[in-house]
């Protein structure tokens, strides 16, 4: 039976691609997994890879020819007669599939990912439960070594969160006096001193962009009311909070990857780093796939993360190798801020206080909830645009919020 | 008087200071050597190459002697040491050219002549036809090290000698005691024994070899025995007497003896050599003898550096090189790694040969790693028989852990010429499962050391 190949959803957000170059001809037999093709978009060239086997009887799109995400490419098995309007039904009803349907999207974003590491490192890696995608390499052309794992984990740098500029509010200023002096010296922590250092690089290496939006929280506050009615531990904000950045990164990708030197690196997954207070300073516990978690299950995780972290007994798989931070100084009383991005992810969202506040609903003065929310972007990763769809979709969910619960 | 500005001025010519100065011009670097004796140094002049050309030479005296075994009868062979000694001198001769060459074609000034620090980049320079006076960016010493005095034992060149005496004598010594029984005192009491002189070794510690895997320094030792010398470890000279054209000594320690000797060759390691260079005019520190530097050859001194022996050990030509570029990579500012002793290979031209990187199975078991260790043996090789080569064994350490390659140690024929196979594979950070699924040309010796990685894991097919 004939088959259709349609141009894959290459990357997201974009309808249109062009076949860079075809890597297979007509009477070729391919198989599944073969790269058939090199697929060119605005943002990147990537590989693309059969999903079906076959032998290819017709290729419909022609090299350097621009074609919309969905349309017919090549044929398998037919005789290379192509009814196009047929085929065109075809496409829609392929086409939405074709975006969902992962396969193809999952093989090209494996070849763009692809981590060059020693066989030691990988195991190393593996064993210690480290993320390789969150290391940058000191080897050969990057390559991760054994001593880039020796460092991650001996660095407790990676347990500093992306604190906040205004994280000194919270600080205990000190108290004593000297007698000879007006002051006193209090002598840096290794955490304190890694804060510094760290904080200091992203700030200054970093090019920060900040976006702010301001979102009705009415609907998400009645939807916590409802759910802890007949949930065991009570849901927080800030867990649905957590819910919404990882489903807002499953819609924007994009916003979901790192600055990797020679590649962006796009995660699969969202792990997010939730800044704690201690008392010795910032952490920031990771949220391990927060898209697939239940808001009970992420409420669970947090708690224990957070009792860990003030005990000092976090694991460094417990600390390292999130996709993006979010940092929540609501509890304080603060309406908005701006954090500073923790390296090498390429966001942070910095969260401040529900308030009562005038609103204007149907050209009508209302007293509703406002959440003020600002997304601090590392622009090497991502532009503007890509950071407001993000920061719109976040929006939504925060907005629409049943959403957070399927 | 002349005065001349360099970016790099390198302090001794030899595997350490040459290859610095090629690497620097490589970079840009206008750059000049001062050697005071030969290009090349000690390694190419009176070190490891000349060593390696006697050696040959009885390898090749052990191979016509032994031709009987592979059925070729030849009439007695006889020695020529004259000759034996001209080629090694000629194979140093031409190494000591090439060397010249390359740094020629390198747009590399060479200064025949002594230097001395005189501070604030500024150099002397005494040669032939007058002072010098350099100023550099950036000084290297890359002086090297001598052989090591033993107090009341002055080398005569009659009775005692020092490596330099060893490499050109004018007859085989009937009766010729080593001290020490590094690779180096190792190495002539092979040539020695091999060329018909009675050796005996005498050794501090309690085996020679000493820094090697224990098994293999038992394994030569046991060798060594078989060929005639006698070997005395745990053992120093307390007392020694020329006498009646002979020297003799007395030892104490495991073994009290009385022995004799028609030459006593000395060989108890090395003292860096950084007498009159002018230090004192700079914050350059020294320990135990050898230049202080940090991870990246730097000296207390800003931008003057110290490279290979003088730097301290492993005392390896390899080593000096790896350095040398090493040191002039990060002054140019380019990403480079400090060097990990344990990374660098150690050949000991023996007979059997030895060759190692990595940790002992002691040292690694001393540094609290859980291992496994295999071990394959040359009789059980295919190509190790056909070759007459079936004396030895390959021994590798694994972490259990992480299956890292932490050592392999071997001895036997053309080892020397295998260890890389394992040095490459440190470095490319492979584990077990790489080296176990890489195939390896049959046949061959090398095959063995597949076989000993599949031992360590109880899968060796062969044994």
């Amino acid at each position: 039976m004939s088959k259709i190949l349609h141009m894959p959803e290459v990357l997201a957000n974009t309808t249109h691609a062009t076949i860079n170059k075809w890597l297979i001809q007509e009477g070729d037999s391919i198989v599944v997994g073969q790269c058939i093709a090199e697929v060119e978009t605005d943002k990147a060239v990537v590989e693309m890879v059969a999903e079906e086997e076959g032998l290819v009887s017709k290729l419909i799109a022609q090299e350097g020819e621009e074609v919309e995400v969905g349309a017919p490419i090549a044929q398998l098995n037919g005789d290379g007669q192509i009814d196009l309007p047929a085929a065109a039904t075809a496409v829609a009803e392929a086409a939405p599939a074709q975006t969902v349907a992962p396969a193809v999207t999952t093989a090209t974003t494996e070849q763009m990912q692809r981590i060059f590491a020693s066989p030691l490192a990988k195991r190393l890696a593996k064993q210690n439960q480290l993320n390789l995608a969150a290391l940058s390499g000191s080897g050969p052309h990057g390559r991760i070594v054994k001593r880039d794992i020796e460092q991650a984990l001996s660095q407790v740098a990676s347990t500093v969160a992306a604190p906040i500029e205004t994280a000194a509010v919270a600080a205990t200023a000190p108290v004593a006096v000297d007698v000879a002096t007006d002051y006193e010296d209090i002598p840096l922590s290794n955490m304190r001193k890694t804060i510094a250092r760290r904080l200091t690089e992203s700030k200054s290496t970093v090019p920060h962009f900040y976006l702010n939006v301001e979102c009705h929280v009415d609907a998400l506050l009645a939807l916590r009311q409802q759910i802890n009615t007949v949930a065991a531990e009570k849901i927080s904000v800030n867990d649905m909070i957590i819910k919404a950045v990882a489903l807002a990164s499953v819609q924007v990708p994009a916003m979901n990857a790192c600055w990797a030197e020679t590649a962006i690196r796009q995660y699969r997954h969202v792990d997010i780093s939730v800044a704690v207070a201690t008392e010795k300073g910032l952490l920031t516990p990771v949220v391990k796939r927060a898209e697939t978690k239940s808001l009970s299950a992420i409420h669970r995780e947090v708690a224990e993360l957070a009792e860990l972290a003030r005990a000092g007994k976090l694991t460094p798989d417990q600390y390292q190798g999130g996709s993006f931070s979010i940092s929540n100084l609501g509890m304080f009383g603060v309406s908005d801020f701006n954090a500073i991005i923790n390296p090498p992810q390429a966001g942070i969202l910095a969260v401040g206080a529900i308030k009562k506040k005038p609103i204007v609903v149907n050209d009508a003065l209302e007293v509703g909830a406002v959440l003020r929310c600002s997304l601090s972007a590392d622009h090497r990763v991502v532009d503007g645009a890509v950071a407001a769809a993000w920061l719109a979709a976040l929006q939504q969910l925060l907005e629409d919020p049943l959403k957070l619960l399927i | 008087m002349t005065n001349q500005t360099f970016d790099l001025v390198v302090i001794g010519g030899g595997p350490g200071g040459y290859v610095a100065a090629i690497r620097a011009s490589q970079l840009g670097m206008k750059t000049a050597v001062v050697e005071k004796a030969e290009l090349g140094g000690i390694c190419l002049n009176w070190g490891c190459l000349p060593t390696k050309a006697l050696l040959r030479s009885a390898d090749v005296l052990r191979l016509v002697k032994n031709a009987d075994d592979f059925g070729i009868r030849v009439a007695a062979p006889q020695v020529n040491i004259d000759k034996v000694v001209q080629r090694s001198r000629d194979v140093s001769a031409k190494l000591q050219r090439g060397v010249a060459g390359l740094l020629k074609k390198n747009k590399v000034t060479v200064f025949q002549g002594v230097a001395q620090l005189l501070g604030q980049s500024q150099l002397s320079v005494q040669t032939a036809t007058g002072e010098h006076k350099l100023t550099a960016k950036h000084i290297i010493l890359a002086t090297g090290a001598r052989a090591r005095a033993i107090p009341n034992m002055q080398v005569d060149g009659q009775h005692f000698w020092s490596y330099r005496e060893a490499l050109v004598p004018k007859s085989i010594p009937k009766r010729m005691l080593v001290i020490g029984a590094g690779a180096i005192g190792i190495e002539f009491a092979c040539f020695y024994q091999s060329m018909g002189a009675q050796v005996s070794v005498v050794e501090l510690s309690d085996r020679i070899l000493p820094q090697e895997d224990i098994e293999i320094s038992n394994t030569v030792a046991k060798s060594l025995k078989q060929d005639g010398i006698h070997i005395y470890t745990g053992c120093k000279v307390a007392e020694h007497q020329v006498k009646n054209g002979e020297v003799q000594l007395r030892i104490e320690g495991a073994q009290a003896k009385s022995l004799s000797a028609d030459v006593v060759l000395l060989a108890v390691g090395i003292s860096a050599n950084t007498e009159n260079l002018g230090l004192e005019k700079t914050k350059i520190a020294l320990d135990r003898g050898h230049i202080v530097t940090d991870e990246f050859c730097r000296t207390a001194e800003a931008n003057v550096y110290a490279i290979g022996d003088v730097a301290g050990p492993p005392w390896l030509a390899h080593k000096a090189s790896h350095e040398g570029v090493l040191c002039v990579e990060k002054i140019m500012g380019l990403t480079v790694h400090p060097l990990q002793a344990n990374k660098v290979p150690a050949c000991t031209y023996s007979h059997p040969q030895v060759a190692s990187v990595g940790y002992s199975e002691a040292k690694a078991k001393a540094l609290g790693k859980k291992i496994r260790v295999g071990k394959f043996p040359f009789v059980a090789n295919g190509k190790a028989l056909a070759m007459n080569s079936s004396e030895g064994f390959v021994k590798v350490i694994f972490d259990d852990a992480s299956g890292e390659l932490l050592g392999a140690h071997m001895v036997g024929d053309e080892v020397t010429e295998m260890i890389n196979g394992f040095a490459i594979a440190q470095e490319l950070e492979t584990t077990e499962q790489e080296l176990m699924q890489t195939i390896l040309p049959h046949p061959t010796m090398s095959e063995a050391m597949h076989e000993a990685v599949l031992a360590a894991y109880e899968r060796a097919l062969h044994q």
